[in-house]
């Protein structure tokens, strides 16, 4: 015992925070960016938006769509989908067992989830990206469901909205994810045909796969604020050019300054402005 | 040209040099050792044979990168006649890593477009080792819709590491430029073929790759990562490349079998660069059936396939409907 153990009273020698009053886990949390504190409810009411800084923080696929569509009438699209493991694959892990885990941990059967429902009554089609499916990666399924939604959209004659976060394409599908970057931008040329916009928001992260297909093809391109988006990978970059990158690199700013993308909308803002150019877009009357 | 060896064809190396060296000492020697000459090289059939009939993904993948594997110019000069290179994108400038132009084949005027890498140190950084920048996408892009106008059918020679991962390749829209050529060569209104004649590394291949009949040359690869790169991603090591490269399947035989590539043309023995005019006289065969194929559908009836072709890419399961 050191002698600064026998000077403390027994009692705050048990100390050391095990008898303090737990506090329940996730009634706050602590802003990524600007580090405030948060009550956790402020920041869900905010839509995970920090009310200090502003800073967007990741949300579910299904958050994303609630967030946007009107809470009545919507019906998923190509849920019956569900993914095969066509190459047998295997690394440090069989990808049967990588997506037996991803469906405990997100609940989604795949990295995209697709809707049919309506933004202020006005009928769309709207699919989101699960992150935290696999990083949100596009295999055979996240690529059926995306045409899947495009036909609806063209059959109920409404706008495609995609809101993307991916890691690009599903390397343990190998060519099948490759060649699901031609199937989906082989949809939009359906839908254009049509003459219904697809609005495409990309969201933090926008790469690889997904970035180099259907996501930069928008009629209309959307970010969010700060959203990394880019081709390849700034690491990849790195290493290849050996310098380090700017500041701002690849994020919605800088493919704004760089024409990459038409806006950059909050995303406390997103259901009314997809409201506003959808209504101009397909000559609704103006909205009150 | 000395053929210069891939690691695992060393016995077949060792094999050459020993007659290299017997024809050397015939030169200056009474003795008659021609017999022996044509025994050995007997042997290095053989033995090529023997290798090469069961060469595994990766090292498939060595032979699709060997430096002296025809490149796409080689197969335009040994293909085409009257050939004349199209530069630039009208926007920014001209990208050496992708070569396009106007040329005949078998007499047809054609537009025929491919990644172009360099030969010595001096052009492969001229030609940014076959991996285009946006400008390159672009000026494709530009062909494509050039060859549309005038009712040439397209060939596409595909051979790139992939598309580039630079700054300079980021600020002007590599993504966009891959999606725009997804997008446009889906519905474009002339026939395209596509041959991957070395590596097909991922968007930057699929960007010239969406096409009505994708062949690829024997020991060709086509893949959505690149073994290095899926080994160092999921295995954490590169050093699993073999592993990576035969989980990942991009030879030409399992693609063929999952339905991916439409026709594979053999190639000779030891690879395209032992023997580039045999492998020339093979493709031309090959290009020109399915030419043919293609020239008589009508322009409907060609988006259609081209379109559903498209849209049934994939495997997943489906629910029955209850």
């Amino acid at each position: 015992m050191s002698w600064l153990q026998k000077l403390l009273p027994p009692k705050i020698k048990r100390g050391l925070g095990a008898n303090r009053k737990t506090v329940p886990e996730g009634l706050w949390s602590k802003c990524s960016s600007c580090e405030a504190v948060l009550y956790r409810t402020d920041l869900e009411n905010n839509q995970e938006v920090c009310p200090k800084c502003g800073y967007h923080n990741r949300i579910s696929a299904r958050t994303r769509l609630d967030f946007v569509l009107d809470a009545e009438g919507r019906f998923e699209i190509g849920a019956e989908i569900t993914p095969l493991d066509p190459l047998k694959f295997k690394d440090s892990k069989r990808y049967a067992d990588r997506i037996k885990a991803s469906q405990a941990d997100t609940g989604e059967t795949d990295a995209l989830v697709v809707m049919q429902g309506a933004i202020k009554t006005v009928p769309v089609v709207a699919a989101a990206f699960e992150f935290k499916f696999q990083g949100g990666s596009m295999g055979s399924v996240v690529g059926e469901r995306f045409a899947r939604g495009v036909s609806v959209a063209i059959e109920q004659k409404a706008p495609f909205i995609c809101f993307s976060a991916s890691g690009g394409a599903r390397m343990q599908e190998g060519l099948f994810s490759l060649m699901q970057m031609a199937k989906t931008s082989a949809a939009l040329t359906q839908l254009s045909k049509a003459q219904l916009p697809f609005i495409s928001v990309l969201t933090d992260p926008t790469m690889g796969g997904v970035s180099a297909s259907f996501a930069m093809l928008g009629d209309i391109i959307i970010a969010e604020p700060q959203a990394l988006i880019g081709f390849a990978g700034p690491r990849v970059i790195e290493q290849t050019v050996r310098e380090t990158l700017p500041d701002g690199f690849q994020r919605a700013e800088f493919l704004l300054e760089h024409g990459a993308i038409d806006l950059i909308v909050d995303r406390r803002e997103m259901r009314d402005q997809l409201a506003k150019l959808i209504g101009n877009l397909m000559h609704h009357t103006a909205l009150a | 040209m000395k053929t210069s060896f891939l690691d695992f064809e060393q016995p077949i190396a060792e094999l050459e040099a020993k007659i290299e060296e017997l024809r050397y000492v015939q030169d200056d020697s009474a003795l008659d050792i021609s017999d022996e000459i044509d025994r050995l090289q007997q042997k290095s059939q053989t033995l090529t044979k023997d290798i090469y009939s069961k060469l595994g993904a990766w090292q498939i993948s060595q032979v699709s990168r060997h430096p002296q594997r025809p490149y796409a110019l080689d197969y335009i000069n040994g293909l085409f006649t009257d050939f004349d290179e199209l530069h630039g994108d009208r926007a920014y400038s001209d990208d050496p890593a992708i070569v396009g132009g106007i040329a005949r084949f078998e007499g047809q005027p054609v537009m025929v477009i491919g990644h172009q890498k360099g030969r010595d140190t001096k052009e492969k950084i001229y030609r940014n080792f076959g991996m285009p920048r946006p400008e390159g996408y672009r000026k494709a892009l530009r062909l494509f819709r050039l060859a549309e106008k005038f009712k040439l059918p397209i060939i596409t020679l595909i051979d790139t590491p992939g598309a580039y991962p630079g700054i300079g390749a980021e600020e002007r829209g590599q993504s966009e430029a891959i999606a725009r050529n997804l997008y446009v060569m889906a519905e474009l209104k002339t026939p395209i073929i596509g041959v991957i004649i070395g590596e097909g590394g991922s968007g930057g291949a699929l960007a010239l790759g969406v096409v009505d009949h994708l062949m690829m040359l024997q020991y060709s690869t086509y893949s959505v990562i690149s073994p290095e790169g899926c080994a160092s991603i999921l295995w954490k090591s590169a050093d699993k490349a073999p592993e990576a490269a035969e989980t990942l399947a991009i030879t030409a035989g399992r693609l063929k079998t999952l339905g991916l590539v439409d026709r594979i043309v053999s190639e000779p023995l030891g690879g395209a660069h032992r023997e580039p005019e045999v492998m020339m006289q093979t493709l031309r065969r090959a290009l020109k059936d399915e030419l043919h194929m293609l020239q008589v559908k009508s322009t409907s009836n060609l988006l259609e396939a081209r379109l559903d072709r498209l849209m049934s890419y994939g495997k997943f399961k489906e629910a029955t409907a209850k």
